[in-house]
């Protein structure tokens, strides 16, 4: 209840916030540039349109999350807003998970609202609706949500700005930490080897939302792949969340 | 009489800097507040007030010592179920109008229904505040935001309230009120822990103070017994008469016009005056006996710090 009445004000603060409307304004930009940008070239012109609005949808989504996650929190101690709020007989866990819902409920109207108007640019190119699309689609959601809880674990200790370059410092890694995997096969086991294994497995590994490729080319997708991406998607953000709280529990608000 | 809150040498130190660098704030705090009572907590700026108000409601952890409020380790947010807090310099959430964000506090209490409108009607009626109530916070002034501020504090119907300066912000008007509200809580049975710098505030209502410098309680007890009845000296304004006439008599403090202000220390001083302006046709603007006042003893502490 309390978790509840946090987000719905946690979401309605952050609804008002404009460079949600920027990011927005930018991810159907790109939509359109897509269309235009099918229309010059000689190949695949459907395949250009969805490969840019899945990026499209996964870029500014994830900018939502790491601008607006890392705010979620050091503004309330900015503003001295969260005094009154830490006063009354709630737990710190509550407050933290009310502001991560809100925002989360934040991204994900802003990723539907994405989705609709991609899926409609889509459709005035081919007339017909590829529910496929969907699953990609939700999978960046999943990503999302995982990234919200990352700018919310390093707000809990540094300002917005230095919290943003952490987070998007966690989401190049993430999508490069394939290449540790690369390169963990080439080289011989040994020491080396046995620290680059444990390094993968700290990580995250964010390629594993990404079924934009096999959705575009039309390629089948193993449920059981799709199991295991939402299980550890789940268990990964459960984690940040509990980090954050572990973090949040002994801070003192000067 | 129960204890409500009660503080067991509490110490606090604030690191700061690159380096960081210990700044001992609060050096063994100790103190209790009576089941009823309005208790003041008094000190200069950067004394400590705020700090140990922040300790109290968990806000920032003690480095040593206990806290209990009801009997419950403060630690425990079960313990501030009956606790009403208004900050000083009070931030809320601006985006909200008086009337949204009282009903935000009102559904994290748990307070729903038909109880919840007629809580928030009754609130901000008694803060005075029922015409702003659709006015976005950001468009309040700092007194109107201590009234909702206080609103917000007694929404949960607290057994304790604590507040922070309340009256900081506040016209002359606004503190007379607040004055009222804070005597009818504890009419109510409420019990009061109010900080403030304003010794006029709490000599008129506080039942008990404690005053803290530089993070140490220096004296705490009833304001009768801090303050002795007895009279310090009488000033006496005279009209009419140079002040070299009374020099044996008092110290005279200034002159203005014909005006001479006297200080006079004892008391049988008092009645050679009054026959010496008698008989040289002066005249006795006015007399005034002053006792020690809460002042008296906060800057006589002060300055021996
Ligand atoms: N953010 C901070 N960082 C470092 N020191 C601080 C900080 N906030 C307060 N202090 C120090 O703590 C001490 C006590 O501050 P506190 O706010 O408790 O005083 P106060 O009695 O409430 O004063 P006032 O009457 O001005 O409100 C001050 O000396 C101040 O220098
Ligand atoms: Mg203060």
């Amino acid at each position: 209840m309390k978790v509840s009445t946090i987000a719905r004000n946690t979401f309605k603060e952050a609804k008002r916030d404009r460079v949600l409307y920027l990011l927005l304004f930018f991810a159907i930009l790109c939509f359109l540039l897509s269309r235009f940008l099918g229309l010059l070239t000689v190949g695949d012109r459907v395949k250009i349109i969805k490969d840019v609005g899945l990026a499209s949808i996964s870029l500014f989504g994830m900018l939502m999350a790491i601008l607006m996650g890392t705010g979620l929190v050091y503004k309330e101690i900015d503003k001295k807003t969260i005094f009154t709020l830490l006063a009354k007989p709630i737990h710190r866990w509550e407050f933290l998970l009310g502001k991560y819902l809100g925002l989360v409920l934040t991204i994900f109207i802003m990723t539907v609202l994405m989705s609709v108007i991609f899926l409609v640019v889509l459709f005035l190119h081919t007339f017909t609706i590829e529910w496929s699309l969907l699953i990609a689609i939700l999978y960046i959601f999943f990503e999302l949500c995982l990234m919200t809880a990352v700018a919310l674990v390093f707000s809990t200790f540094s300002t917005p700005i230095l919290a943003s370059l952490y987070s998007l410092a966690f989401y190049l890694i993430g999508h490069l930490s394939w290449s540790l995997e690369l390169l963990i096969k080439k080289i011989k086991s040994g020491g080396g080897r046995a620290i680059l294994k444990v390094l993968y497995i700290i990580l995250p590994d964010l390629e594993n939302f990404n079924f934009k490729t096999e959705v575009v080319h039309q390629l089948p997708i193993p449920t059981k792949l799709l199991g295991l991406s939402f299980a550890y998607g789940l268990v990964y953000t459960a984690f940040l969340l509990l980090l954050a709280i572990l973090i949040f529990r002994r801070r003192d608000f000067i | 009489m129960g204890k409500v809150l009660e503080l067991d040498r509490v110490y606090k130190a604030y690191k700061f800097g690159f380096i960081p660098k210990k700044k001992q704030v609060l050096k063994g705090i100790s103190f209790y507040v009576n089941e009823g009572e309005i208790f003041g907590y008094l000190g200069p700026n950067g004394a400590g007030k705020t700090t140990t108000i922040k300790s109290i409601l968990n806000l920032i952890f003690p480095d040593a010592g206990r806290i209990t409020i009801f009997g419950e380790d403060s630690l425990k947010p079960r313990a501030r179920e009956k606790v009403g807090f208004l900050p000083e310099n009070p931030y809320f959430y601006d985006y909200l109008t008086g009337r949204e964000f009282l009903a935000f506090y009102a559904d994290l209490l748990g307070i729903h229904g038909q109880q919840k409108e007629e809580k928030i009607k009754y609130f901000l009626n008694l803060v005075g505040m029922e015409k702003a109530a659709d006015l976005q916070l950001r468009k309040y002034s700092r007194g109107m935001l201590q009234r909702v501020g206080l609103a917000q504090a007694l929404l949960n119907d607290p057994a304790l309230v604590i507040l922070d300066e309340p009256m900081g912000g506040l016209d002359p008007i606004g503190r007379k009120e607040f004055r009222d509200i804070i005597v009818n809580l504890k009419k109510e049975g409420k019990t009061v822990f109010l900080s403030s710098h304003i010794l006029q505030d709490i000599e008129m209502i506080c039942d008990r103070v404690a005053i803290i410098l530089a993070g140490e309680i220096v004296n705490q007890g009833y304001l009768g017994d801090l303050i002795s009845e007895k009279v310090l000296y009488t000033e006496v304004i005279v009209a009419g008469l140079p002040a070299s006439e009374f020099s044996h008599l008092g110290e005279s403090v200034s002159a203005s016009g014909n005006r001479v202000l006297l200080k006079v220390y004892e008391e049988q001083h008092i009645d050679r005056i009054i026959r010496l302006v008698q008989e040289k046709n002066g005249k006795i603007i006015s007399l005034i006996p002053r006792t020690e006042t809460l002042e008296d003893i906060f800057v006589g502490l002060v300055k021996n710090q």
